[in-house]
């Protein structure tokens, strides 16, 4: 009876394990799958030609592959969009992890991570028939699909990932800090600026560098929003097609296993590094500067 | 259990009648349109038949044609040679036919005054050397040019039909569909586009080339300056099936009179 109580505990365990595998390895492959499709590229265009070159004509003869336009966009318009979600995600949270009572948060932060549920195509339909034309009247540009409009977007997007989780670790300051705080005199405003900002701070900035990687990755949005010219932006209005849309609007039609095709994955490829430095640089900031207890600050 | 095996079966028999009468067709956006109401009229005058269509693209077409993972490809383009030789590798003789005409269209704002612009100019505006409407006769504004992604079919043929040797503007806003281009230029007094003459609507006016308007004569008669061929493409080895529908879409009659009713221009009559 013991055997087979072992063996059945065995059995369970591996059984977990074998799941826990599964996705670790289908994320493997898809890697694997990745480079193999996107290295063979590098045959017949150099790695600088590819990175640092100003045009984009992969289906002229010759193919010109430079994506410098496409980087360069994908990182102007994740940090634009990161400064409008991370003052109102952050400060959000800070709201309702220290001002909002319990009732208003309960009924609060559903609502916005509700907001991370509503579909990007969603989003991309309203910044196109709504957001766009206003732009376009108000500040009497000659469009209104451009930068300005897909960062707006974005930060609609990676706001709840922000707020959610920096709400996380705002909520999770230990009580000692803060009492300790009032105790000396200090005003509500003072310790949360002095005493929960800081001791959050990993949690925070892991919050951050998520959002912003969810915003460079995003693909339906800029697609919709962004114009979709390939050039290097001169100004927020300037209309720029980001990395994701490149491969989305292109990939269905470019001939298997072609230049094109090649150099879509190696996109791929590029836009894989920068969200994996992202995650990277989140969970190392997360490990380093954890708070385990009242004692370390 | 008993209610789940008879379920099964049910959906094993379903799974073989399915099998046994369906043709799948891929490829091109532009013919889907025509493809669709085609398949439609289709089925209704043949019951126990079943089509399926998608539209992956006129690239994704042809790869599906040549990896046997389609019975019929749709294309706006000619097959490239290399497509030929991927599919002789396979050992599979495929055979494009021209079922319709298509027109392109250059497309403004119905705000817009202008009617009529030369392919020259056209070629200008889109490479981006003519950059205000005033230098083609419009108003004192920013042109906004609107072309569709590198990959797809109509950016092709204007590519071939318009820009012969220039390319598009890197600047050139990019839209991933025909639906869009209207949408955006319904929405941009200053913008300019191009879409097939099937998607054109009130939402937008098409301008003349060459001061001639598309239209069925002015194509025909290959006066019209901007139209290309559309073709399905079927293997040789095609069932009796696939060969049917094929007759039916170059019958007069039947095929050809929904691909005048969606907008193309029919090859037959």
């Amino acid at each position: 009876m013991a055997i087979s109580r072992k063996l059945k505990d065995d059995l369970i365990r591996y059984f977990f394990l074998v799941t826990a595998m599964i996705s670790i390895i289908a994320l493997g492959l898809i890697m694997v799958y990745l480079f193999l499709e996107g290295l063979p590229l590098f045959k017949t265009v150099s790695v600088s030609d590819f990175l640092f070159g100003r045009f984009w004509y992969p289906t002229a003869d010759p193919g010109e592959f430079g994506i410098m336009p496409l980087i360069v966009a994908s990182l102007a318009v994740t940090l634009l969009s990161s400064c409008i979600a991370i003052p109102l995600g952050v400060m959000t949270a800070v709201y309702l992890a220290e001002i909002a009572g319990p009732r208003t948060r309960s009924m609060f932060k559903p609502m916005v991570e509700l907001l991370a549920a509503l579909p990007s195509v969603v989003i991309g339909f309203f910044g196109m028939v709504v957001v766009a034309p206003f732009l376009q009247d108000t500040f009497d540009l000659a469009t209104g699909l451009n930068m300005f409009n897909a960062a707006m977007m974005l930060a609609f997007m990676s706001v709840p990932t922000i707020c959610s989780v920096s709400e996380d670790a705002i909520y999770a300051v230990p009580r000692e800090l803060k009492e300790a705080s009032l105790a000396l005199g200090a005003t509500h405003w003072e310790t949360i600026r002095r005493v929960v900002l800081p001791a959050s701070l990993s949690g925070v900035s892991t919050a951050i560098i998520l959002g912003m990687s969810r915003a460079i990755g995003e693909t339906m949005v800029v697609l919709m929003v962004a114009g979709g010219a390939a050039i290097v932006p001169t100004s927020i209005f300037s209309a720029i097609r980001p990395m994701p849309s490149s491969i989305a609007a292109e990939m269905a039609e470019a001939p298997f296993r072609s230049d094109h095709y090649h150099a879509l994955f190696a996109i791929g490829v590029v836009l894989f590094l920068f969200t994996l430095v992202f995650n990277i640089i989140a969970s190392h900031i997360a490990e380093k500067h954890k708070q385990v207890g009242a004692a370390t600050l | 259990m008993k209610k789940l095996s008879a379920f099964l079966f049910a959906m094993l028999l379903m799974a073989g009648v399915a099998q046994a009468q369906s043709i799948r067709v891929d490829g091109s956006t532009t013919v889907l349109p025509a493809m669709q109401k085609m398949v439609e009229a289709y089925m209704k005058a043949n019951p126990g038949v079943n089509i399926t269509v998608s539209g992956g693209g006129s690239g994704n077409g042809i790869k599906a044609i040549i990896d046997g993972t389609t019975d019929i490809a749709m294309s706006s383009r000619e097959m490239k040679p290399k497509e030929f030789d991927a599919a002789k590798e396979k050992g599979r003789v495929v055979k494009p036919v021209e079922i319709a005409m298509d027109a392109l269209a250059p497309i403004v704002n119905p705000a817009n005054p202008l009617t009529d612009l030369k392919a020259e100019q056209l070629q200008g505006i889109f490479s981006g050397k003519i950059k205000n409407w005033k230098e083609v006769g419009g108003d004192d504004k920013e042109i906004v040019v609107i072309s569709r992604d590198t990959s797809s079919g109509t950016y092709e043929a204007w590519q071939e039909l318009i820009m012969k040797d220039q390319k598009v503007s890197p600047a050139a806003l990019l839209q991933a569909s025909s639906g869009a281009v209207l949408q955006v230029v319904s929405k941009n007094k200053y913008a300019i586009a191009y879409d097939g003459y099937a998607y054109v609507n009130n939402t937008v006016k098409a301008l003349k080339v060459n001061g001639v308007q598309g239209g069925e004569k002015s194509v025909a008669d290959k006066s019209y300056p901007v139209s290309r061929p559309l073709f399905i493409i079927v293997p040789e080895s095609a069932s009796a099936d696939v060969k049917k529908f094929v007759d039916f879409i170059m019958d007069p009659a039947k095929g050809q009179k929904i691909i005048a009713e969606v907008g193309y221009f029919p090859v037959k009559k």
